[in-house]
């Protein structure tokens, strides 16, 4: 195993160009587990710990770009009002530890279906900015993920940042797991209001091979908003409609069975944090949204 | 050859004021803990050192068809590569209570994870690489993995060679033993029922999850022995297991305790032991083994996952008037301690109440599913779980209060056991239930501020953000239970001390040598609080434990205070006597109260009972030698259970502990928050009243996991464990863990050293049916089996 | 590789680091500081927590090779010579240390918690030691240690 140490982005790109099966690790939050217990020897490592800007984030104009490596620590203290869905997720992401280290790039390389920023970046509209010695791309997120840990980059190609829209609305995050704290999702689920587009966008993850946005749900939900007045009219919302919005969301999982949760308890599970999701959001679109302490 | 590192050293622990019996001192390894420098078993360094490594098996049940360890040999930095055809000597078996275990391998795998190769080389790394490099066929065997495979006719025999004592009187040799216990007439008692209530249950597999993992280090001797620094539970039983694989005489194999990390009875087994000492004998260097996370799950025995039927039998006035029960327990593919497990099960399985007529079965299996032994709580677990159960629902069957149901039925002093034992010291039952439920409410909403926001942390879901009070329902919960404290049915369950009195720089001082295992319970500091009560002396050393002084037993089934607390206390008699003798010798004729008082030693001197001083110890003892004594301590002997009808004395001391519990459900996605977890219970005497509440709240809390959140997973079509890891095998974290509030209770036990009772085990009894019973009164649910998943809860189906 | 790095105020070198390495390793087994603790080696568990630049990690999660330059404070780095930080005082008095193999992992947690917070709602303690498990001590008793701690730093002041 060789440990490849950039100091610049173009020097780690060229070592991913050089080294297409380098393993790059940042937080090492997934990284060292796999060489830990031996479920992975990379010829090489790389380390882009050293690289400054994957560290920080900067707004231009309605989007954030967001450095790969900007821990889950900053995302909830310091975007916690641009992007308040993601940094819901980034509370809830493993322990205080892991979200001092690991950060969204860590999260998308890997791609697991039950990774905590997904639904969050699926839910707040997101492109991930891919670099190789080639040049750089933006991909969006509904395009990103494209099997079971698998995803869109090419070999040679890092991420560098994810520009996120800033949030012109509500967000909420939820997520199941059979522990109060330090938990892998079980399944769980982002949700953003997108007044300016007069749109709900949502997240599901570690409920179908990849995460997946709800899109029937989404439409049917975009189209009872619009056809009831509700985005100028904020009236509270019709029990009916949330309890469809929560049944199609639902509907949208393709879960396993596994040690973690049946997939028949995902799928009613995803149903409830829809409902109370949606909920919450626009009661918070009304003004009469209740601040939640420690959620965020 | 250079020296071992980190290695445990003294204790040596002063005083001032009351720091004796009853004093809640503090741990004389606290400030070692607290800056790192505790020499933990893992910690262990020795600069010559090699790293040791085992392959395990993949499958849970398979013939070993060819093993060829060449290309692993050659490997750079591999000095050794062991399998069964290595072990050198005629013993190639162990085991705690049958000798069934092979050391590696012998040619069929029995178990998922089974030891099968070992390899020591120069780096860890060089060792795992080289351990993929043994070309190991299988032919996989037939799977038996519950008690129906287990007794087919054409079910696989696993241990066709038996000859353990069990073996006659089992109805098939894939049970381990078999243990009914029978009373009075139960058909009779059954027609006097006026409501009968029938359950069947089950226990889901608990893994102990002590944080130090297994690991220890083997340095070869020059004179063809072994030392070996380990983290166990016992060390002399360890030795006696080791030592004929090895083919060593024992006093060749020298073991001392290394700091350890934990245990709850999973390291009551061994598990590196004899690999590391194989391969330091083998390649002559000092070998270091050190399990991760996922090799522990598979190098320790677990608790047994059960299968429990009962019937209960009341009058309409809320008197039982039967019980009924059959529990199977699974005890994997070697006996570990299954049969001390059955025989526990067995004989607790009606819980701390008086019923006349009972009709009682515990059995264990061989299976290939991960092998089961001592978990704190040792049998009783299971059962209390089900009986706790069924109390609540003969309760509810006859329209009485839950508490008040188990306060009319609940045993006291002088009740019958099953077994036909009398319980001959307190048995507070009724006075726990009361205690605990008089315990103030916690209040409702605690989730809510002032203003109306939510504290996530507060409600179930936790930081995961899934409900701000939708769906939470609160609901309350009691438990009591009834467990044993000590070895039971017949085995000779003794402890030795060696106590030193001298004087050192003026001062008479105290060193207490034992082979006690420290595993975190508390041990050392009340050692030391026993000889400074006996002896009169306020520093007290504390020498490692190890072999060069005689078996303290186990630190398990709650017995180290009293057995080895007994021994350290009935040494310091002796001690003393000694050295009244020496002042009647050299001062008696100065004083005639050295003649005719009572004399004791207090504050470094020699009093009389009135508080007459007649002497100095420092002086007394300055011309001579030090006072250094070796006893043996025993309990009441107890007896075997009868084969057939279970009765007899099994055993020496009952412990019992009642919990209340308060949970909130989120009733929508079936999870829970358990917003208090109150204990009430006996202690007899509180020898550290600090460190016994820390027991209890332990205690309490590995229940709790149990109750919604732990299990080990086991494909039951393969047998394989599917959550080896931190990640998936959940264990209660901070957030999880409510206030504990206890209430101690000192009723002395006259039979027990100080009155005191063993306190370890009880609180993990009775924490996870109260757990339950407030998680059915918040949901309406029928839950007949633990761990209580989300899918439960929601009516969803299950994996 | 070599890695050098600064480890409580101390500038180490350990040499023939297989590149694999967690920075836990070379702390225990090249550098002589075993106080990090080994438990789970998954970052599940928080046994291992040290300060890496400051902030709490868990060491078996960071590559060797990523400590490169960095400093590194440890359990062994707490106290002043004999005496304890008062977080480590606090374990000792509140009888918060059973087997304790969990306990150098919550004090570098728990110092940093009062460092950031010094009077620290029970949720605060909670949600900030909510990464280290302890099987033990049922964690009332760290419950008590950390408040205790906070107390006598607030008298301190």
């Amino acid at each position: 195993m060789e440990f490849l140490r950039p100091a610049t982005w173009q020097e780690a790109l060229a070592a991913k160009a050089a080294h297409p099966a380098a393993l790059p690790i940042a937080g090492g939050t997934d990284v060292m587990v796999e060489i830990n217990f031996d479920h992975r020897r990379p010829e090489h490592l790389l380390d882009l710990t050293r690289i400054g800007e994957l560290y920080e984030w900067e707004a231009a104009g309605d989007t954030i770009a967001l450095g790969a490596s900007v821990p889950y620590a900053r995302i909830m203290t310091e975007l916690r009002d641009d992007l308040p869905g993601l940094a819901l997720a980034a509370h809830t992401v493993a322990s205080p530890q892991i979200r001092n280290r690991g950060g969204v790039g860590g999260n998308l390389g890997t791609a697991s279906p039950a990774g905590d920023a997904h639904p969050a970046l699926l839910a707040a509209g997101a492109e991930v900015e891919a670099e190789s010695v080639r040049g750089s791309r933006r991909i969006p997120i509904d395009e990103f993920f494209t099997g079971v840990k698998r995803n869109a980059l090419a070999d040679d190609e890092l991420i560098r940042a994810v520009h996120i829209r800033r949030a012109a609305g509500p967000q909420q995050f939820s997520k199941v797991g059979t522990r109060n704290a330090m938990v892998i999702a079980v399944c769980a689920f982002g949700l953003a209001l997108h007044p300016d587009t007069r749109t709900v966008r949502t997240g599901i993850g570690s409920a179908a091979p990849t995460p997946v946005r709800a899109m029937a749900a989404e439409g049917f939900l975009n189209a009872a908003l619009a056809d009831g007045g509700f985005w100028d009219d904020p009236r509270t919302l019709t029990p009916s409609v949330a309890r469809e919005f929560a049944e199609l969301c639902a509907g949208a999982c393709n879960p396993i069975d596994d040690v973690r949760g049946s997939a028949d308890y995902r799928r009613h599970a995803v149903g409830v944090m829809a409902r109370r999701t949606l909920g919450w959001a626009w009661e918070s679109y009304r003004g009469t949204g209740r601040t939640e302490r420690g959620a965020a | 050859m250079s020296e071992v590192t980190r290695i445990p050293t003294d204790l040596v622990q002063g005083a001032t004021g009351h720091a004796g019996v009853g004093a809640s001192t503090l741990r004389p390894d606290g400030v070692l803990k607290v800056t790192g420098e505790f020499a933990y078993s893992s910690d262990l360094w020795h600069e010559d050192m090699l790293w040791g490594h085992t392959l395990r098996s993949p499958h849970a049940h398979a013939e070993i068809v060819s093993l060829d360890i060449s290309e692993a040999l050659a490997q750079a930095g591999v000095h050794a590569v062991l399998t069964y055809d290595d072990l050198p000597s005629d013993v190639k078996h162990y085991g705690l209570e049958c000798r069934d275990t092979p050391a590696l391998a012998d040619g069929v795998v029995r178990y998922h994870g089974e030891p099968v190769a070992l390899v020591a080389a120069d780096h860890p790394e060089t060792a795992r690489r080289a351990a993929h490099k043994i070309r190991v066929e299988y032919r996989e065997l037939p799977l038996v993995t519950d008690e129906a495979t287990a007794t087919a006719p054409d079910a696989p025999v696993l241990h066709p060679h038996r000859e353990d004592g069990h073996a006659a009187h089992v109805p098939h040799p894939n049970i381990l033993h078999r243990q009914p216990i029978v009373r009075g007439d139960v058909a009779s008692a059954a027609a006097r029922a006026d409501v009968v209530v029938t359950g069947d249950y089950e226990f889901g597999m608990q893994d102990q999850a002590f944080l130090g993992p297994e690991s220890g280090l083997a340095v070869p001797a020059e004179d063809g022995g072994v030392d070996l620094y380990v983290a166990t539970q016992w060390l002399h039983s360890d030795l006696r297991q080791i030592a004929p694989v090895l083919g060593l005489p024992e006093d060749k194999v020298r073991m001392t305790l290394s700091g350890v990390g934990g245990a709850f009875g999973g390291r009551e087994d061994l598990s590196m032991q004899i690999h590391a000492c194989l391969l330091a004998l083998r390649t002559g260097r000092p070998v270091k083994m050190v399990y991760d996370r996922y090799e522990s799950f598979f190098g320790h025995v677990h608790r047994h996952p059960a299968r429990l039927h009962y019937e209960h039998g009341a009058t309409k006035d809320g008197r039982l008037t039967h019980i009924k029960c059959r529990i199977v327990l699974d005890g994997g593919a070697y006996a570990s301690s299954t049969p001390a497990v059955v025989g526990n099960a067995a004989s607790l399985s009606a819980g701390p109440y008086v019923v006349d007529d009972v009709e009682l079965e515990a059995v264990g299996l061989y299976t290939n599913n991960p092998p089961c032994g001592a978990m704190r709580g040792f049998g009783a677990v299971q059962a209390c779980f089900a009986y706790e159960a069924q109390m609540d629902k003969l309760a509810a069957a006859v329209g009485m209060d839950p508490v008040e149901f188990r306060r009319l039925n609940a045993m006291s002093q002088g009740a019958v056991m099953p077994t036909g034992q009398r319980v001959d010291s307190p048995a507070p039952v009724a006075e726990l239930l009361r205690r605990v439920k008089a315990m103030p409410m916690p209040p409702e909403r605690q989730w809510e501020s002032a203003g109306g926001a939510a504290d996530v942390r507060a409600l179930p879901g936790g930081l995961s953000n899934t409900t701000h009070g939708e769906g939470v329902v609160r609901g309350v919960g009691y438990a009591v239970g009834i467990k044993n404290v000590g070895f039971s049915e017949g085995f000779d369950d003794y402890s030795t001390a060696r106590v030193r009195l001298e004087v050192l720089n003026g001062e008479a001082v105290a060193t207490v040598h034992t082979a006690m295992a420290e595993v975190g319970q508390g041990g050392v500091t009340v050692l030391a609080q026993i000889a400074r009560t006996e002896l009169g002396v306020q520093q007290v050393t504390l020498i490692p434990a190890d072999t060069r002084v005689g078996s303290a037993g186990s630190t398990s089934a709650s017995r180290q205070t009293y057995v080895t607390g007994g021994a350290v206390k009935h040494t310091c008699e002796a001690v003393r006597e000694r050295v009244l003798e020496l002042g009647r010798r050299t001062q008696g004729t100065y004083h005639p109260a050295w003649a005719t008082a009572e004399l004791l030693l207090e504050g470094g001197k020699v009093v009389t009972d009135g508080g007459e001083v007649l002497a100095d110890l420092a002086e007394l003892l300055a011309d001579g030698e030090p006072v250094d004594i070796e006893l043996e301590f025993r309990h009441r002997p107890t007896e075997a259970f009868d084969v057939r009808t279970g009765q007899g004395n099994g055993h020496v001391q009952y412990a019992f502990a009642a919990h209340r519990a308060v949970v909130e459900v989120d009733t929508e996605l079936g999870l829970v928050k358990v917003v208090e977890l109150a204990c009430a219970q006996d202690v007899g005497k509180a020898i550290n009243p600090l460190s016994v509440v820390g027991q209890i709240q332990g205690g309490s809390t590995q229940g709790l996991g149990v109750a919604v959140m732990e299990e080990i997973l086991v494909d039951p079509a393969t047998a394989k464990v599917r959550n080896p890891s931190f990640t998936d095998y959940l264990i209660p974290t901070i957030l999880d863990t409510p206030p504990i509030p206890v209430d101690v209770l000192e009723l002395a036990d006259p039979h027990a050293p100080y009155g005191l009772r063993g306190a370890g085990e009880a609180p993990t009894l009775s924490s996870t049916p109260a757990v339950v019973a407030a998680i059915r009164a918040a949901t309406g649910l029928d839950l007949t089996r633990v761990p209580v998943r989300p899918e439960a809860l929601t009516g969803t189906r299950g994996d | 590789m070599r890695v050098t790095i600064t480890v409580n105020g101390q500038q180490q070198t350990a040499d023939d680091v297989w590149e694999g390495e967690s920075l836990l390793y070379v702390l225990r087994e090249r550098l002589g500081l075993p106080g990090s603790k080994n438990a789970c080696e998954q970052g599940e568990c928080g046994s291992c927590t040290v300060r890496l630049d400051g902030v709490p990690v868990c060491a078996c999660l960071v590559a060797a090779g990523q400590a490169e330059g960095r400093e590194v404070v440890t359990v062994e780095g707490l106290a002043q010579g004999e005496r304890l930080s008062p977080v480590q005082q606090a374990f000792v008095d509140a009888g918060a240390v059973q087997c304790g193999f969990c306990t150098p992992g919550l004090v570098v947690a728990a110092d940093e918690l009062l460092e950031r917070t010094p009077s620290p709602s029970d949720g605060d303690i909670r949600e900030a030691l909510s990464g280290n498990l302890c099987r033990c001590t049922g964690y009332e008793k760290i419950m008590d240690a950390v408040r205790l701690a906070a107390a006598r730093r607030q008298e301190a002041v």
